[in-house]
């Protein structure tokens, strides 16, 4: 488990993320209900201001809109919070060993700075973003649109609507019921050939939930 | 540097063809045999929990971890190379079962023309026609002399498909450009999903022959001939970067692994790094190697296999000083000589007004045809061949959300963009062509001057591009492509743009090859037809950096039938006279 050197909380309103399933930092799940005003959810990277912007910048990316939930709804600031916070953000699938060389696009991003490096420099351009209106967001997203940063917030953004929910996003399994994808299942050896040209829509399932026991993620494992 | 008690065998790796070459000798012989492997153990049970995109497919919990060794790569003999930083154009594993376990099993056997590679274009099409810098070769053996080793591979992992060539017979619905077989596959052909039906009526509507692809994931439960029972394939969908939760794919670990379990004569030591083979340039010695913790050892050995993966072998022969590295601008040397990369892309991204349940299938669930494998080239403008297929290996989200058809334009995130994605997820699917990477004088491979690995040895360093010859191929068979998608019905048609610089970050599948290749002479090749080191007698070279060349199909099976054909010699022939077998 990542230490903190302090308890940070990212505060939601409930009836933004309604009555969903969290998991805490010791991986218990916690049913929030709608009762509840205030959701308090313990972070383990950034700064409540910076989850907060993080959060409204995700949420113009994947929005909740007449299409159905976003990124909010699924949790992806708790899933990138956690990801930062792990050796993914420390850098640590990737070779990182001197020197860095600009190079051409087809040998790859060569870019010294960590994932941390790279979002601590994007909340900087970012500011107090959930202070925006909608169509500013969207302005100083287009401004920025073409950074490592960006693109690197647009993935994570994916990453976070469709990962298992053991990672933190994909809340409820919104992001699998808005695909109708069934996430992991042990066969479907009697439907393969079936179902041509018509939609076969299992019911959504976490792969903690088909195995009967919980799975430990990269993220909660110190290599 | 501690030195260890002496084995008879090492083998460098506990891949496909290291622990085959385990397998036929710890069962044939009485020898004590120690394979090293410098990832972890790994089992059947293991695979349950590794159905998650994230840990596997995005984060590849099953590859080498980057963070400690990595490849450089240039274009040119001029450029400077850089580090590949992230994984991209292919993904070695690590464990035990190597990129066995996180393989898709497509499971070829290569065409008889494949071995004859420079007398069949030079005797169809005349000499002047070889591509400029073209180092095509011939092998050392034929596939007729390979058959036999290819009809064991395929027995041993109960290999799914339908023969197109019985003894000389054709036979439709199978493979009808194969070579001869002399037996129908194991087990029988896979189930179809859906977009692989598609592929199968309109190639057959236009005239191509289609046949399902040869799949090392079991269509039926099946017993081996060792006695190794395998379930059927259950279609999760986690194939390719995953391990098989059932057993189904075939592994080294549920196909090799339970023989060898049980033999006495028989040690599998993991978190072990071989970092040189001990040689006095005539006999090999033995190993050095580091331990999981840091700790040095020489392992001092009889007869030593190489059986690293193509990259890794090449690099540890480099480190090793075995044999004389190959010199581009003049050609001498041998080591590092013939890199070549399978030419595999996707030749047109297909979409769908209905929906495809395209989240179904296998890593080797679908239908190809080999029409352009066959194809006349005296009025092309290249000489090679390839294949088109389709493949449903099971989407996944996270790597296929937000695959969009050209008609739909404008930004890539947003409300816009959001619901056209969610129209379009499961509406999308890939015709793929994989296709045969001919072997250029400045494709190849040497030690990085600048970057080291995690023990501070140099990277290797991979000089590679593509040329015109793999352009126009490319070119000719995207439009044939675009003609299957509008007979499957497609609304719309994304092509491929287009081969132009080989790109490390297009995943292209981890079939780079060459480097420490198979000749009829020791002055082009670093091994005789018996995988053998020219001058190392007791060094043998497993797998695919055997290739001179690329053909179109995928290297694993021909890798293993390879290996058994070694593993008779060595039995049959060098250990009653230890010598150079050719």
């Amino acid at each position: 488990m990542p230490r903190r050197s302090r308890r940070r909380f990212l505060t939601l309103s409930a009836t933004t993320v309604g009555g969903l399933l969290v998991y805490t930092l010791d991986r218990k799940p916690l049913r929030v209900h709608a009762q509840k005003s205030q959701l308090k959810i313990p972070l383990r990277f950034f700064t409540e201001d910076e989850a907060l912007a993080i959060a409204a910048a995700v949420a113009r990316i994947f929005p909740s809109d007449e299409s159905g939930p976003g990124a909010n709804e699924a949790g992806v600031v708790i899933y990138i919070d956690r990801q930062l916070a792990s050796a993914y953000g420390r850098d640590q699938y990737r070779y990182t060993q001197p020197p860095f060389e600009p190079g051409v696009p087809e040998q790859g991003w060569q870019g010294k700075e960590t994932p941390r490096e790279v979002y601590h420099a994007g909340l900087k351009i970012l500011g107090r973003f959930h202070l925006l209106t909608a169509t500013e967001q969207d302005a100083r997203l287009t401004e920025i649109e073409h950074t490592p940063f960006f693109s690197l917030l647009r993935i994570h953004t994916i990453e976070g609507m469709f990962c298992d929910p053991m990672h933190g996003g994909n809340r409820d399994l919104i992001g699998w019921q808005l695909l109708g994808f069934p996430g992991p299942r042990m066969s479907y050896f009697d439907d393969v050939d079936q179902h041509y040209g018509s939609a076969f829509r299992p019911k959504p399932s976490s792969l903690t939930q088909i195995l009967g026991h919980p799975v430990r993620p990269s993220e909660d494992a110190e290599p | 540097m501690k030195e260890l008690p002496a084995v008879d065998v090492a083998i460098i790796g506990a891949g496909w063809t290291g622990l085959t070459m385990a397998k036929e000798l710890a069962t044939r012989t009485g020898l004590k045999i120690l394979v090293l492997e410098r990832g972890g153990m790994r089992k059947t049970r293991d695979y349950l929990d590794n159905m998650d995109e994230l840990d596997y497919a995005v984060r590849l919990r099953m590859m080498q971890p980057i963070r400690d060794e990595t490849v450089t790569f240039r274009h040119t003999l001029r450029d400077r190379a850089l580090p590949v930083r992230q994984y991209g154009s292919f993904l070695p594993g690590t464990g035990v079962g190597g990129s066995g376990e996180h393989w898709s099993g497509i499971s070829y056997r290569y065409y008889p023309h494949d071995f004859r590679r420079l007398s069949h274009i030079v005797e169809k099409y005349g000499r002047d026609r070889l591509p400029a810098d073209c180092m095509a070769r011939d092998w050392p053996l034929t596939y007729d002399e390979l058959e036999p080793y290819y009809e064991r591979a395929e027995r041993l992992m109960g290999i799914s498909g339908k023969a197109g060539n019985l003894k000389g017979r054709r036979i439709d619905g199978g493979n009808v450009f194969e070579g001869p077989r002399q037996s129908e596959y194991p087990t029988p052909p896979m189930k179809m999903p859906h977009l692989a039906a598609l592929f199968r009526e309109a190639a057959h509507a236009l005239g191509y022959h289609p046949f399902p692809l040869p799949a090392a994931t079991t269509s039926v439960p099946y017993t081996n001939p060792d006695g190794v029972a395998r379930a059927g394939c259950s279609f999760c969908g986690y194939c390719e970067r995953f391990g098989c939760m059932v057993g189904a794919k075939a592994q080294p670990t549920n196909t090799l692994m339970p023989v060898l379990a049980r033999r006495a004569n028989f040690e599998l030591r993991t978190g072990a790094w071989v970092r040189r083979i001990v040689s006095d340039g005539r006999q090999a010695k033995g190993v050095r190697y580091t331990g999981a913790r840091g700790e040095e050892y020489l392992q001092p050995a009889g007869l030593v296999f190489l059986a690293s993966w193509s990259l890794n072998n090449t690099r540890l022969l480099l480190l090793s000083r075995i044999g004389e590295p190959y010199d581009p601008e003049t050609g001498r040397g041998t080591i590092g000589s013939n890199l070549t990369h399978q030419v595999s892309l996707p030749a047109a991204t297909v979409f769908f007004d209905k929906p495809l349940n395209s989240f179904m299938g296998a890593g080797s669930a679908g239908i190809a045809i080999g029409d352009f494998d066959a194809l006349d080239h005296s009025q092309l403008d290249f000489v090679t061949g390839g294949a088109l297929y389709t493949v449903c290996y099971g989407t996944r989200p996270i790597a296929n959300f937000g695959t969009l058809p050209p008609s739909v334009h404008g930004k890539n995130w947003g409300s816009a963009w959001k619901q056209a994605a969610l129209h379009y997820y499961d509406r999308a699917g890939l015709i793929r062509f994989y296709g045969e990477h001919l072997a250029y004088r400045a494709n190849c491979m040497d030690l990085d001057p600048v970057y080291k690995d995690r023990w501070g040895d140099p990277l290797l360093r991979l000089t590679l591009d593509w040329h015109d010859n793999e352009r126009r191929l490319v070119d000719h068979i995207t439009p044939r492509a675009a003609e299957i998608a509008r007979a499957m019905g497609a609304g719309e048609t994304a092509p491929f743009p287009g081969l132009k610089r080989y790109d490390a970050t297009r995943y292209q599948g981890t079939h780079i090859q060459g480097g420490t290749i198979v000749g009829a002479n020791e002055n082009q090749s670093v091994v005789n037809r018996y995988l053998q080191h020219w001058r190392v007698a007791n060094l043998f070279v497993l797998g695919a950096s055997a290739f001179p060349q690329n053909p179109s199909g995928n290297p694993t099976l021909t890798a293993v039938a390879l290996t058994y054909r070694t593993a008779d010699a060595v039995v049959e022939k060098f250990l009653k006279h230890p010598d150079q077998l050719a």
